[in-house]
């Protein structure tokens, strides 16, 4: 029952209108570049390329199922990134045995993600103990999580990494990139705990109706912080991701990718107004966005036209989903 | 009566109207005198909503001739109709919360005269002659959120009256007032009407304005069914016309409450709530609160389920004290409260039938947090079936369903945790007549298994019915403590308004 | 009591924000003497000229109940489209004219966030996210992504243009720039635009409750559509001021800083859910940023530490007001 959209059969879905895009647009690309865009090296470099925010937008999509927001992922994923990479290049020498490296690679990990949790936990007070809304919590939390690892890094960049560090985000297992395997481990973690969960149902039932959650006894304050201790925990993984792709962590990484984290979200039908959301419909919209992105730089498209096209695509998407046609016949009735 | 039709304010003539294929109104015919004030009453879903909104233009009618202000008015729509001097006052009052009092009463006034600039000074002057029309002093810079809620309604007929309104349809005007705030209601209508302003109450409950009315029509699944002057009707015989059917005096439960205490309530209290509540509930037992709004009964009955934290007081079960203003602790302590407004408060309405069941039961069917899905729907189903929910399908969303089984699937997420408590606010609320004495028999049913049961109403008629005891609130305290089976509905009327 | 204080004076966030500023004046003084003197406040002034501007957009957008995202993107196309047009065709425009270009220009994009918004009834956040993109992207896929220096002559007299200048006693230098003058007549137009009109005040009313300004007879729809085109208006006014002031068009600037500028009106009191905002609270709000920004360092707290204080200022300016409604609302029952 969890599984299902309320209201729609399958095929009004949003989910399966974003299955049919993104069809489409490999379809599309694989047609006009179809020797560059199906080559193994670009869907390699593809799976290489999204992970990291994908998982920002796996982060963002459960702060949304609550009716909230969470503008301090990619603070949080930089914050983790820079103690992660602080650890490593202050006790882990790059001429160092892989055997020792690894282990001061897991304690960096595991210090990152923890900081991650602790930055979801501020931000899950702010919004449940404070009763902050959430888009002005974690806006002004991610400026001090960002803050700090300015003051932590003095703004350069963290960098000088043992070789095994690469393996997060360069390495492929079994011959699948290593991010791509940690998004979709993520991915599937994300959907059963919203689905098949106690914790998920309340999250969703909460975002259709805070009110009503509260008349039925739920524990919303706890519930909220769990919400964005995994927003924090998932930004933590992202920034360790983005950390070692770029072989180097600092402070203004990936800021970009803020609003490309809540696009992806919204794209993938996840009701801003908390109570829906799937994360199926986050992944093919994830999808569509990749392959949109490097069939266009197939095409010789710039980056900035992308940007455009993302944007694009957001606004037809939302105007397709929420009936807006009938919205703008009633806005020009003369009587309203 | 042709002459009735001329001096008529407005003037329907077999009026219908049609969604998609459900007839909302049918052949209606519905005439207002200037000066007049008409009762329309009616029951949820009885058309009496849509006969106003035709009226105030929002919607067409499908069928039948619109006169108003001696006009015949072929296209209608609520910037005609309010230059008519038709105005609504809704339940909510529409008013502008962080606006000032002058402004909120000024705004569509200023609106109606193409005003483009603001001027501070003739919008305090065109309220403060609207307030002194009705007599009434409210500061005029105050900001309307913090005004209580009957100084929100005087705004609300001051904004109508300021815009010339000929006719004022107010939508259950009474429903948040005190018994004196009514009073006052009631002399600023008789004011009114002596100045020729019609005004049209839209309530089902009708006690308060019977008095200061003219003339009572009453709807019926579309059709008129009554009218005549209100002298000849009472609260007996409007409930006949709305229901169609007398509501068959139900003997107060033969069930006796078992001998055990299971809740004991002592020196409740809540600063500007309520004082000293005290009260003991048996096992088996149906425990009445009534007392009009205001008097503190909703609180009392949220404080008793955690939602509103008392300043003194004890609550315990089996003589074991709960921690208050803790949700959670009380209904881990398997007390269950169904809330007065199931749209806002008690359902998740996007949601489906089966889920706003089973997040009652999550905990019960989580191993380590994963929970066994087939259990939880399966208990869910039972649970419907068993409360005869009429569903299609448990996987639709639970706003499709019509009140009463709305109620039940309420009532259903409670019931699935085995309460020892059960608080029921307001169980039948807009609820129809026949799921109405279904949830009665519920309640009863309830009690014979041992539950205690707490019904907080107004409703007389459905105390009577249900109740052990009732205890009656003014003020945020208990003035009386009745049996159930001897007191009279005007005995307990009368001690209710007193 | 003091009769010409408003009831709520103690409690509002214009107070609270103004007391940190005169506590900050304070220590920094205190620590600096030279700290007071004109030439930080011509300082301070000139960084507040395009961020003011700005933020009084954003207030007016909060107030009708949305929020925007887009103006930053809206600012930096009208100034780069503007002066690019301008480079073509007539170099030697005189600037009003190409100030006026940019504001159209601003107006335009705006247009289109309105009918979104206001004919779609899409929601704000989500429109002006995905306009944020396209504005951007389309800059710099199809009108360029070069930094130009060399601006219409006009721009650079503009940018030169004084009302005050001169060096105190002390031998410090101050100005006034023109640009100052734009920023007063945006408050003073959006003032009377929101006291003295019809329109301001339905701007208002939409922000209290959509559904009873429907009722009342107000054209929300218009309404909407003004706002979001007058806050297009202004981007395109501060785009053009800060590309002449900071004598370069450069497409990357400006973006970015619109969730600073949305926190600086948040500070000022201005709430999320539409229908509260002053031009006051939003002034004192870019004041204080634009003082974190520039003079942290005076106090004693390093640069690098501004991002965590504009944040912690952020969370107590709203968390104060947002615990305080929470223990009323508890307190209330």
């Amino acid at each position: 029952m969890a599984a299902h959209a309320p209201t729609k059969s399958t095929f009004a879905s949003p989910e399966f209108r974003l299955l049919v895009i993104a069809v489409f647009v490999f379809a599309l690309m694989a047609v006009l570049s179809p020797d560059r865009f199906l080559s193994s090296q670009n869907l390699i470099s593809m799976a290489f390329q999204f992970p990291e925010f994908a998982i920002l937008a796996l982060a963002m999509t459960i702060a949304m199922m609550t009716g909230g927001i969470d503008l301090s992922v990619v603070g949080i994923a930089n914050l983790s990134a820079v103690a992660a990479a602080m650890i490593l290049t202050t006790y882990a020498d790059p001429a160092m045995p892989a055997s020792q490296s690894v282990l001061w690679l897991a304690i960096a990990i595991a210090v990152a993600i923890a900081i991650g949790a602790m930055a979801g936990l501020v931000n899950g007070s702010l919004v449940a103990f404070f009763g902050l809304p959430p888009i002005l919590a974690t806006l002004g939390s991610g400026l001090v999580f960002t803050g700090f690892a300015i003051a932590m890094t003095g703004g350069s960049a963290v960098m000088g990494f043992p070789d095994t560090v690469a393996v997060i985000g360069n390495a492929k297992l079994l011959g699948i990139p290593v991010p791509l395997v940690i998004f979709a481990l993520l991915a599937v973690l994300l959907h059963l705990i919203l689905t098949r969960t106690a914790f998920g149902l309340r999250v969703t039932m909460y975002g259709a109706n805070p009110l009503a959650a509260l008349y039925a006894a739920i524990d919303i304050n706890r519930m909220l912080l769990k919400v964005y201790v995994i927003a924090g925990m998932f930004a933590s993984v992202a920034g360790l991701i983005i950390m070692s792709r770029a072989n180097s962590a600092k402070a203004d990484y990936g800021s970009s990718y803020l609003l490309l984290a809540v696009l992806i979200a919204v794209l993938g039908g996840v009701n801003p107004y908390g109570g829906y959301g799937r994360v199926i419909g986050v992944v093919l919209a994830v999808l569509s966005m990749q392959f949109l992105s490097s069939g266009l730089n197939m095409l010789q498209v710039s980056n900035f036209a992308r940007e455009l096209i993302w944007g694009a695509l957001l606004i037809l998407v939302m105007v397709i989903n929420t009936n807006a046609v009938t919205a703008l016949r009633a806005s020009l009735k003369p009587s309203k | 009566m042709s002459s009735e039709r001329d001096t008529a304010f407005v003037d329907l003539r077999a009026i219908t109207k049609r969604y998609a294929g459900v007839t909302a109104l049918d052949s209606v015919d519905f005439t207002v005198q200037p000066g007049e004030a008409v009762c329309l009453a009616g029951e949820n879903g009885s058309g009496k909503s849509t006969l106003i909104k035709i009226i105030s233009g929002v919607e067409p009618a499908t069928e039948g001739t619109i006169r108003i202000a001696g006009q015949e008015r072929r296209t209608l729509n609520p910037r005609i109709s309010a230059a008519a001097g038709v105005m609504v006052i809704f339940q909510d009052f529409s008013l502008f919360p962080n606006l000032s009092v002058a402004e909120n009463i000024a705004f569509a006034t200023q609106l109606s005269t193409h005003e483009r600039f603001y001027k501070a000074h003739a919008t305090k002057e065109i309220a403060r002659k609207a307030l002194e029309r009705i007599g009434v002093e409210i500061d005029l810079d105050t900001r309307v959120e913090s005004l209580p809620v009957a100084q929100k309604q005087l705004v609300a007929i001051c904004r109508a009256l300021a815009s010339q309104a000929q006719l004022i349809i107010m939508d259950e005007p009474t429903t948040a007032l005190t018994e004196k705030e009514v009073r006052r209601l009631q002399g600023i209508i008789r004011m009114l009407k002596e100045e020729g302003v019609a005004v049209i109450f839209v309530s089902h409950k009708l006690a308060e304005v019977l008095e200061v009315s003219e003339k009572v029509v009453v709807l019926r699944n579309g059709k008129k069914v009554a009218e005549g002057p209100a002298s000849e009707f009472d609260t007996k015989s409007l409930t006949y016309h709305m229901t169609g059917r007398d509501v068959p005096e139900v003997p107060p439960s033969d069930i006796m409450p078992g001998a055990e205490t299971l809740l004991q309530v002592r020196g409740l209290s809540k600063a500007g709530a309520f004082e000293d509540i005290d009260f003991d509930l048996k096992t088996g037992e149906v425990l009445g609160i009534t007392g009009l709004l205001g008097s503190g009964r909703t609180s009392v009955a949220k404080a008793l389920f955690g939602l509103v934290s008392p300043d003194a007081g004890s609550i315990s079960i089996d003589g074991k004290t709960i921690p208050t203003g803790d949700p959670q602790a009380a209904s881990e302590a398997r007390i269950g409260y169904v809330p007065e407004d199931r749209l806002t408060e008690g359902l998740f309405l996007n949601q489906s039938i089966v889920r706003n069941v089973a997040v009652g039961r999550l905990d019960a069917h989580a191993n380590g947090g994963w929970l066994n899905m087939s259990a939880l729907v399966d208990e869910a189903a039972e649970w419907l079936k068993r409360l005869k929910v009429k569903a299609p399908d448990i996987e639709a969303p639970v706003q499709s369903l019509s009140g009463g089984n709305q109620q039940r699937v309420a009532l259903a997420r409670w019931l699935s945790r085995a309460p020892r408590v059960l608080i029921l606010n307001g169980p039948s609320v807009g609820v129809d007549v026949g799921s109405k004495a279904d949830i009665h028999d519920i309640v009863r049913d309830l009690a014979s298994k041992g539950i205690g049961v707490i019904v907080i109403s107004d409703d007389l008629p459905e105390l009577l019915a249900t109740c052990h005891r009732i205890l009656v609130m003014r003020d945020g305290r208990i003035i009386d403590a009745l049996d159930g089976k001897t007191v009279s509905e005007d005995d307990l009327a009368h001690r209710l308004a007193s | 009591m003091t009769n010409w204080l408003p009831k709520d004076f103690w409690t509002r966030n214009e107070t609270l924000v103004a007391g940190v500023i005169i506590a900050f004046c304070v220590l920094a003084t205190l620590s600096d003497p030279r700290f007071f003197t004109i030439t930080t406040v011509s300082d301070l002034l000139r960084a507040s000229i395009v961020i003011g501007i700005l933020a009084v957009g954003a207030m007016l957008v909060l107030v009708s109940g949305g929020i925007d995202v887009s103006f930053t993107a809206i600012a930096v196309f009208a100034m780069y489209a503007s002066t690019v047009f301008f480079l073509a065709v007539w170099p030697d425009a005189p600037w009003p004219l190409i100030f006026v270009v940019s504001i159209l220009i601003g107006s335009l994009l705006g247009a289109i966030n309105g009918f979104f918004i206001a004919f779609l009834g899409l929601p704000t956040l989500i429109v002006t996210l995905g306009t944020l993109s396209i504005f951007r992207g389309f800059l710099l896929t199809f009108i360029g992504s070069q930094r130009i220096s060399a601006l219409p002559p006009s721009m650079r007299d503009f940018s030169r243009g004084v009302l005050a200048r001169g060096t105190t006693e002390a031998g410090n230098f101050y100005s006034i720039p023109w640009a100052a003058l734009a920023l007063v007549f945006v408050i003073v137009l959006t003032w009377f635009i929101l006291k003295k009109t019809m329109l301001g005040r339905s701007i208002y009313a939409i922000g209290g409750s959509v559904e009873s300004a429907r009722r009342i007879g107000i054209n929300v729809t218009w309404t909407q559509f003004f706002v979001y085109v007058y806050v297009g208006a202004l981007a395109g006014l501060a785009g053009i001021i800060h590309g002449s002031v900071g004598r370069m068009a450069d497409p990357f600037s400006l973006v970015g800083l619109e969730l600073s500028v949305i926190a600086a009106v948040v500070l000022g009191g201005a709430r999320l859910i539409g229908g509260y905002g002053t031009l006051t609270g939003t002034l004192l709000g870019v004041a204080l940023i634009v003082i974190v920004q520039n003079s942290l360092i005076v106090v004693g707290i390093p640069t690098t530490w501004q991002s965590v204080t504009i944040g912690i200022l952020i969370l107590l300016g709203t968390g104060v007001p947002a615990y305080r409604a929470k223990r009323a609302a508890a307190r209330a029952g």
